[in-house]
């Protein structure tokens, strides 16, 4: 058995080589690598007679495609006997002889594959195999080089050949089994004895002993495993993948830039193409079109829409209906308010709902000096009221006398200055205060907590007052902050102010003097610097009645740096002032030219701290203003300038005279306040009348109202319309004057309270909700709310007041103009009288003159109609007679 | 020389005769590429404007031959809030005109 492997890998091998054997017989491309020729092709050589005998000239007859030629053997023979030894197939004459067929084939041998240029196949089978079948093979052995490089197989159906032995069958003969004897059989059967007795057969579990079956298993026979050589597999053709990363350079980033500049044409371009005639061409015939359009344009403008601009206005007269002010609330106090009357009302500035009103006594003069025993025990107080608690003020300012004015800091809300009727200036801090002012403000809750509590309302104590001696020696009446955009220097020059924080303020009394006050320490020689610190050192938190320290410096010991006298025009003695108006204040514009709000700045930062800068170091500030309107006693409005100007005689400061002086009220102005819409408008109130100027305007006021039957005790300006403003009445009701409907009459007119209206002041709580504050005599707080059509202003309605003051200007003017011509006419009359009065009288005898030149120019007369009716040809001399 | 001098002369008097008109701004004389010829405006104002309203004219031109290729744009205004701007196109050059018209 095992023999049989490597036999079968014998016969292969031999199998093999047989076939090789085999294949060399009939290919010829084989042929080429052997020198010799086969013995079947006999090359010879064949001359051109012998060719053109045969008909096979090389090249004519027989190319390299068509090579070959049969030829008879006869022919041959034939040939062999004509020509004997000379004829080419001499050779072979035997093997010719011998050919069995009738033809042979005679090949061209072109490329001499045998040595010569032909040959003759001598055996039938060559023919054969040449011509027939591989025919191409022919041409395969002619050319060479084509073999080689084709692979030109020919698929051949494999011949049946008889077997050849190798020695394989002898092999198979030993492996095989034969029967080498006859079988032998045997019969065995056990003794008879044995045949027929009884069995017993039993059960045998096969288990039992090892003898009991035998095994048979199956075990792993080496001689038997089994090579594969053949397997299934399965195979999948996959792309080569690669893996292959790549980087690219990292270039820094470098910041670039490029500017470019927009082309232009040099000057000479320029000139060169002004003066192209192509350029004139182009705009003559352009100018047409532009003509129009602008033309068009200036006539109408296309794309206003008139229907919206329309409507505007006219909504306030559809939409509200309410014109009355509504009472909104009332403050009366009563522990404080017995026989007081409120002389001024100030909201406070940053906590909407809380205003403050100052208390006087209601005494006159003479009254005040008879009971001043009594007034001395009785201090007054500037009380703050918040409006969710209309019973009890939220803090008390205790006063050393009776206030008449008082402000509110602007950029310091804390900060409150006031005048009072000794002529002293008093300053109160509240910072303590502050929080109690706005938690009551919010919280609704904490009124029933406050009723648990004592019901004392804190009283604050004044931080400093002016000197006596240095102040007014009149009641203050009016008392205003400087705006913190500009301080004031020594010479009264408005400079630049570094802090922003309004450090100065202006007081004026009918001691006839405007005084300006710095709350800063005045700049002391070095040497007593040094007394100054060491009394702050030694005395650093005195406070007694719980004072706030921010004044120290200033109280009992304070001056005023300015003092503007008002010397009279033109006579001497000098004004009175009762109220001034400078053209930047805080008092009416509040929410005018303030930077915002610094809340990083810390509150009373200590005024102590702030120094009064050298003058060298200020900026004079060119745009401010600064001459003043002064109301006085007398009624007059004069018109001066602050600034200190020194006296070249003297050589002493002394205060310009005032510009000039306006007398149109019959008593003493109550009130001088400017627009908060326009800087240079002022209305003025006296008791019977009021008028509104305009700064710069002096001839007179531009409106002037009739005099009216009740006494108007104080004006003020509307904070949001232009061209309203409200009086107070003596008998307690209030005048709206809205200068878009009437000037001569106010457009309503509404009663408050039964007393005398002292002071009105107006707030805008928010955009919707306007509050006017109404005091009367008889220490009564009104809380009025402003209705819709006197908080609304219509867009236009700025520049329709605006244009309403002009038009009054110019009524002025032309007025003027007229009263210059008129008196100039005057006087032409008058001197025409005159000299009519100093010219002789004229006799009769002119009268008879005149009837002689009367006479005279009636002849004249009819020898001109004489002349002229001659010319027309009318007139006969017949005619000419008869009318003699 | 006479008629160069002439031609020039006669620019100026259009120019004046534009600037008189009501509410008249400013006149700017541009060439076909809008580098700006004459003008009276600031340098940097009427850079701008030139610069601009080429472009515009560019768009519109295109847009109005885009249409109708037969047609061609004459006149260009732009009317704002603040003002109006005239633009007439030429082959060569081209003129604007800012006005304000609610003067």
């Amino acid at each position: 058995m095992t023999s049989k492997r490597p036999k079968s890998k014998e016969a292969h091998k031999i199998k093999g080589k047989d076939k090789k054997k085999e294949n060399n017989f009939p290919t010829a491309d084989e042929g080429a690598s052997e020198p010799d020729h086969p013995d079947y092709i006999f090359p010879l050589v064949l001359t051109s007679a012998t060719q053109e005998l045969f008909g096979c000239r090389a090249d004519e007859d027989l190319t390299g495609e068509n090579p070959y030629k049969l030829l008879k053997k006869e022919d041959i023979v034939q040939d062999m006997k004509t020509r004997a030894s000379v004829s080419d197939f001499s050779p072979i004459k035997q093997l010719v002889l011998d050919y069995p067929e009738e033809e042979l084939l005679l090949v061209f041998d072109r490329d001499f594959t045998y040595g010569q240029s032909f040959y003759l196949v001598l055996t039938v089978e060559a023919k054969e195999n040449i011509l027939k079948p591989s025919v191409q093979g022919d041409d395969e052995e002619q050319i060479n080089h084509e073999e080689e490089d084709e692979e030109m197989i020919i698929p051949k159906t494999p011949e049946s050949r008889p077997w050849m032995s190798l020695g394989s069958e002898q092999e198979i003969e030993e492996e095989s089994v034969t029967e080498s004897r006859p079988r032998l059989r045997y019969k065995i059967s056990p003794l008879l004895r044995r045949c027929g007795a009884p069995v017993c057969f039993s059960d045998r579990s096969a288990l039992d002993g090892k003898e009991g079956f035998v095994e048979c298993p199956s075990y792993q026979d080496k001689s038997f495993s089994i090579r594969e050589m053949e397997r299934h597999t399965a195979i999948q053709a996959s792309s080569d993948t690669k893996h292959s990363s790549t980087q690219t350079l990292w270039k820094y980033p470098r910041n670039m830039w490029t500017q470019y500049e927009s082309r232009e044409f040099s000057p000479e371009e320029k000139e060169h193409h002004l003066q192209s005639e192509n350029l004139k061409n182009f705009i003559t015939s352009v100018l047409t079109r532009f003509e129009i359009s602008l033309q068009q344009n200036h006539i109408t403008d296309v794309f206003c829409d008139d229907w919206t601009a329309l409507c505007e206005d006219d909504g306030a007269l559809t939409g509200k209906t309410e014109t009355q002010l509504k009472e909104y609330q009332s403050f009366m106090d009563l522990h404080f308010s017995k026989e007081k009357t409120i002389s001024h009302i100030h909201w406070h500035p940053t906590i909407s709902g809380v205003i403050a009103v100052a208390m006087t006594e209601r005494l006159s003069l003479e009254e005040r000096i008879d009971n001043s025993t009594k007034l001395l025990l009785n201090p007054s107080y500037i009380l703050f009221w918040n409006f969710t608690d209309p019973i009890n003020p939220q803090l008390q300012l205790e006063c050393p006398d009776d206030v008449l004015c008082f402000q509110f800091c602007p950029s310091d809300p804390n900060i409150i200055a006031g005048g009072c009727m000794n002529g002293q200036v008093v300053l109160w801090d509240i910072s303590a205060h502050v929080e109690k002012l706005q938690d009551t403000r919010s919280g609704g809750k904490n009124i029933s907590n406050k009723l648990d509590k004592n019901n004392v309302t804190p009283v604050v104590r004044y931080c400093a007052v002016s000197g006596i001696e240095n102040g007014h020696k009149a009641p203050i009446t009016d008392i205003q902050w400087l705006p913190e955009t500009f301080e004031l220097s020594k010479l009264g020059i408005p400079v630049e102010n570094p802090s922003r924080i309004s450090v100065q303020l202006g007081t004026c009394a009918p001691d006839c003097c405007v005084l300006f006050w710095d709350l800063r320490p005045p700049r002391v020689v070095s040497q007593s610097l040094t007394d100054v610190k060491q009394k702050s050192e030694e005395k650093p938190l005195e406070n007694p009645h719980g004072v706030p320290n921010t004044f120290k410096h200033l109280n009992l010991t304070w001056k005023p740096f300015i003092r503007v006298s008002l010397p009279k025009i033109g006579s001497s003695g000098e004004y009175s002032p009762l109220k001034f108006s400078l053209r930047d204040n805080t008092v009416d514009c509040p929410t005018g030219d303030k930077p915002p709000q610094n809340t990083d700045r810390e509150e009373g930062c200590g005024f102590a701290q702030l120094r009064v800068p050298s003058a060298k170091q200020q900026k004079p500030l060119e745009n401010i203003s600064t001459k003043l309107y002064v109301g006085t006693e007398d009624g007059e409005l004069v018109y001066t300038d602050w600034k200190i100007e020194k006296d070249n005689d003297s050589g002493r400061l002394l205060s310009s005279k005032p510009i000039h002086r306006l007398l149109v009220h019959d008593t003493l102005v109550n009130t001088v306040s400017r627009s908060p819409f326009f800087r240079d408008i002022i209305l003025t109130v006296s008791s019977f009348s009021f008028a509104i100027w305009k700064e710069g305007v002096t001839s007179g006021p531009i409106l002037r109202s009739a005099c009216s039957k009740m006494l108007r005790t104080v004006g003020h300006w509307s904070l949001s319309r232009p061209a309203v403003f409200f009086i107070g009445k003596e008998d307690g009701s209030i005048e709206v004057w809205d200068l878009l409907q009437n000037s001569h009459e106010p457009s309503q007119s509404q009663n408050i309270s039964s007393a005398a209206v002292t002071c009105i002041s107006t707030s805008s709580i928010s955009s919707k909700q306007h509050l006017l504050a109404v005091s009367d005599r008889l220490g009564t707080l009104h809380i009025l709310q402003i209705p819709w059509t006197l908080r609304r202003s219509s867009n236009s309605e700025r520049q329709i007041v605006k244009k309403y003051f002009e038009k009054e200007e110019e009524r002025l003017e032309y007025f003027e103009k007229r009263q210059i011509q008129h008196e100039k006419e005057k006087k032409e009359m008058e001197a025409e009288q005159q000299r009519k009065k100093t010219e002789p009288v004229m006799p009769l005898k002119q009268e008879e003159e005149l009837e002689a030149e009367a006479l005279k120019e009636y002849e004249q007369f009819l020898a001109l109609e004489k002349v002229i009716l001659k010319n027309m040809g009318l007139l006969t001399e017949t005619e000419d007679r008869s009318d003699l | 020389m006479l008629d160069i001098e002439c031609a020039g002369a006669e620019v100026e008097e259009t120019i004046k005769r534009i600037q008189s008109q009501k509410g008249v701004q400013g006149i700017i004389i541009v060439n076909a590429e809008g580098i700006p010829i004459k003008s009276t405006l600031d340098n940097s104002s009427t850079v701008q404007y030139a610069g601009n309203v080429h472009q515009l004219l560019m768009k519109a031109r295109g847009m109005v031959r885009d249409i109708d290729p037969q047609n061609d744009l004459t006149f260009l205004r732009v009317r704002s809030k603040k003002n109006e701007i005239m633009i007439a196109p030429d082959k060569d050059y081209f003129l604007i005109v800012i006005q304000n018209p609610t003067e």
